[in-house]
């Protein structure tokens, strides 16, 4: 049986908590990397993560990007989105078109 | 020219031409393997990109209404009621096989389905805009499960396209060819060794035919020399 967590600062994800999801609070980067490292371990499948975390977290992110699991999602927080998701895309498609081609 | 020193041999020939011929049609089907790939990807990266652009729109409407709440309430209040869940989600994950490139895919069980049952307080205390955030979040939260799988799916089809599209550029441009003009060096090395022996051999046959109409012409001048 896999998990789902969430993490992020605690405004941005407390309302996960009421899906029965696990959420972790992390104030900065700093914080975080631990933490995400300790959840890939613990057999979350799915993590939510939120791109203000994500934003100092590339170097971590990039090593779960080509395993099985956890699969790292960012979602924006509550100061909204950065556009790193979407930006994600189009670095996944200009590796493997070699060219952004949308 | 070949680059590494090989041996002009016909065992080396027929070997480099099975290689040849394996290494082509390696080529052929990693290159349909990577048009595939890069449809099924093209696919996959479209409905990315809209969920993507619809999840973030839900949670940012979640976001709002969840502001709107912790500055209504207090935060001891507020995280008071999200404290006990009393929704729980069970996910289960196998795989699927896409152009052999395991891609999970989740299953996923709630607990709770009643909508109206989700709400882990009571609404004496609590403002109606947290209501409004849990129910959008949960509303959301399928979508979210599916842009877990589809960008994961993206990110695990790119990088097989990735490896796919080095291997066939490395077969196309730097093995095939080379493996060609070794076979080349060695047919003219072989060619050039036949044309040699040949002369060898004529040269080999002038001279005993040279040996032996002297040997003839002494014999019959030595005849003609007794006979006088």
């Amino acid at each position: 049986m896999y998990k789902i967590a969430v993490l992020g600062d605690k405004d941005s994800i407390l309302g996960f908590r009421a899906l029965g999801l696990d959420v972790f609070s992390a104030d900065g980067p700093e914080q975080a990397r631990p933490v995400l490292h300790r959840l890939a371990k613990e057999g979350y499948a799915i993590i939510y993560l939120t791109e203000q975390l994500a934003a100092g977290l590339s170097g971590e992110i990039a090593r779960y990007k080509d395993e099985l699991t956890p699969a790292i999602i960012l979602i924006p927080g509550k100061e909204g989105s950065l556009g790193i998701g979407m930006a994600n895309i189009k670095t996944a498609v200009e590796r493997a078109v070699g060219a952004d081609i949308l | 020219m070949p680059s590494t020193t090989i041996n002009p041999t016909r065992m080396e020939l027929t070997r480099l031409k099975g290689q040849l011929k394996t290494a082509q049609r390696g080529h052929k089907l990693l290159k349909d393997k990577r048009d595939e790939l890069m449809k099924q990807f093209m696919d996959v990266v479209r409905e990315n990109r809209a969920l993507r652009a619809r999840v973030e729109q839900a949670l940012m409407r979640a976001h709002g209404s969840f502001t709107v709440a912790s500055a209504l309430m207090s935060p001891e209040m507020l995280e008071q009621s999200l404290m006990y869940p009393k929704q729980s989600v069970e996910l289960d994950m196998t795989f699927e096989n896409v152009m052999s490139v395991n891609v999970p895919e989740y299953h996923f069980r709630t607990q709770n389905d009643d909508q109206s049952q989700i709400y882990p307080y009571g609404f004496a205390q609590t403002s109606g805009e947290l209501d409004d955030a849990v129910s959008e979040l949960s509303g959301v939260f399928q979508d979210m499960l599916k842009l877990a799988r589809i960008e994961k799916t993206s990110q695990l089809l790119a990088e097989e396209i990735e490896k796919t599209r080095r291997r066939v550029n490395a077969l196309e441009y730097v093995k095939i060819p080379q493996m060609q003009s070794s076979i080349k060096y060695i047919t003219m090395k072989l060619d050039e060794n036949e044309r040699a022996n040949t002369i060898r051999l004529m040269k080999v046959k002038d001279m005993i035919l040279k040996d032996a109409l002297e040997e003839k012409r002494a014999a019959t001048a030595q005849a003609a020399a007794a006979s006088n």
